[in-house]
């Protein structure tokens, strides 16, 4: 798989272009305290998906630590990165890597910062969509609606129809009856982003 | 055991097992009625906020997974089938008995105290606590000659804010080798399947499942049992690899060892027919 791995990173680096105080915003924001890593690369070896990302998760630990603000949250590891905690348990210095994902992803959202894997993100927000409407997942229109989004409509074409055919995906989504409770949740945020 | 001696223990289903999972929901119900385990289903359950809420929106992940917290009636645990979801409402427990905003926030949303107390737990840990493995001669027997590899997934790794949560490694083989089957050694018990990725980025996902099938055809196995319905499905969807290894849910095999004749409406339901392979090894008509 391609990598751009540290292309903007072999130019010359300006302290001013740095964000110096990324990860103890990040502490103050999201509780998590990235400074006890010491790069020993387990969770690097360890991640499922480092072949396909752009950086190792230890990198992007690195980049908010120096200060690479725009490299950390436009790198495709914060949205490939699937919270799966095989790294975090094999960390000696139990970093919590999926919260910290969760917090580069949260603000690379509010910032509007370029996401390198858009379709994710579009996934997320389909799939909190139909929370939105009726309080459980439904597939059958989480697929619609990312299907129509990427006017894709043939790939898993036989996946579609033969989970149609068991009865995996259901016409009617399963509803949640207090429904008003599940939006609720959905209100905009207090510094008024709306994620979904 | 019969009926009047069974116990109620609140049930948290999750999205995966009231839709795409309908067997591995059928078959659990099966299995602990069988154990003398009423499994009763939280009412009006939501969503617990899945991985799409956590990783876009924090609050909006908390809210979520606290309003099924919330629907928990007091004095009895709540068990889940999902890792997934049980990781998202433990989480959220557990940001709760140490922040005491959490906890306000939770009261001033959901208009009910919280119950600091309230055991939420994965249904291995109800299985881990029954005394499982005394069974009934004809019983030990049920499974000779299947021979399989488990899977658990991500389930056995949590994040480091829960380190002392169990993480039943071994539950599985443990109950099918004393009911005859052959546990097989391999190396990809505990590797992630790739979860949500599966929808946007199947490239990725296809080569680690093709990876987990070959594991298990290299170690020899009939069937890969899996303990998770997301990774069941991943399993089932994603690999090229021709011909495939069937997959099982822990629940199926389990409650079919012990003498179910419901499975017709959960084997019907895969997308790799396991049935096939289960008749020839005589375990179905
Ligand atoms: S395993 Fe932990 S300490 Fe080691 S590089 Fe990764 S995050 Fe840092
Ligand atoms: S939690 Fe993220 S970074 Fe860590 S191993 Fe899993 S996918 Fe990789």
């Amino acid at each position: 798989m391609e990598t751009n791995q540290n292309s903007s990173l072999i130019a010359p680096v300006k302290t001013k272009d740095l964000d110096l105080n990324f990860a103890a915003e990040i502490k103050q924001k999201h509780g998590v305290d990235i400074n006890r890593c010491f790069h020993c690369q387990t969770c690097a070896g360890g991640c499922p998906f480092h072949l396909a990302t752009d950086y190792p998760p230890n990198s992007i630990i690195r980049l908010v630590q120096l200060g690479f603000r725009k490299e950390a949250l436009e790198s495709s590891t914060i949205w490939l990165c699937v919270g799966c905690h095989t790294c975090s348990i094999q960390c000696p210095m139990a970093i919590d890597m999926s919260a910290f994902m969760d917090a580069l992803r949260q603000t690379a959202i509010k910032e509007g910062a370029c996401v390198a894997e858009p379709d994710i993100l579009n996934f997320h927000r389909d799939v909190l969509h139909t929370i939105k409407r009726h309080g459980r997942t439904h597939k059958l229109e989480i697929m619609l609606r990312y299907k129509a989004r990427k006017w894709d409509w043939f790939s898993d074409i036989l996946v579609g129809t033969k989970m149609f055919a068991k009865r995996k995906l259901h016409l009617k989504p399963s509803k949640v009856k207090a429904i008003e409770q599940i939006q609720k949740t959905f209100q905009p945020q207090p510094d008024g982003v709306v994620y979904e | 055991m019969n009926k009047q001696s069974a116990i109620d223990v609140s049930y948290f289903p999750g999205c995966s097992l009231a839709s795409t999972a309908t067997e591995n929901n059928l078959s659990l119900i099966n299995l602990f009625n069988r154990l003398g385990i009423n499994l009763v289903e939280l009412d009006d359950w939501s969503c617990c906020g899945s991985s799409s809420a956590h990783c876009i929106n924090s609050e909006l992940a908390f809210d979520l997974a606290t309003r099924n917290i919330s629907l928990a009636p007091p004095g009895r645990p709540l068990a889940i089938a999902c890792p997934s979801c049980l990781l998202r409402l433990r989480e959220a427990q557990h940001h709760m008995q140490n922040d005491e905003k959490a906890r306000i926030r939770y009261e001033e949303t959901w208009g009910r105290p919280f119950d600091p107390n309230l055991k939420i737990q994965h249904y291995f840990e109800l299985l881990d606590k029954k005394n499982l493995l005394s069974f009934s001669k004809d019983q030990i027997q049920k499974l000779k000659g299947l021979k399989f590899v488990t899977y658990y997934g991500c389930m056995l790794a949590r994040p480091p804010s829960l380190p002392r949560d169990t993480k039943y490694h071994g539950l599985m083989e443990r109950i099918l080798s004393s009911l005859g089957a052959t546990s097989l050694p391999w190396a990809y018990t505990s590797q992630c399947c790739g979860t949500f990725l599966s929808v946007a980025r199947p490239d990725i996902v296809t080569p680690l499942v093709n990876k987990i099938i070959r594991g298990a055809q290299d170690a020899g196995a009939d069937f890969i049992i899996t303990a998770c319905a997301m990774c069941h499905m991943n399993l089932e969807v994603r690999p090229t690899v021709k011909p495939t290894v069937p997959t099982l849910h822990f629940t199926e095999i389990f409650s079919l060892a012990l003498g179910t004749d419901d499975y017709k409406k959960w084997f019907s339901k895969h997308l790799v027919d396991p049935r096939p392979l289960l008749k020839a090894k005589c375990l179905i008509n």
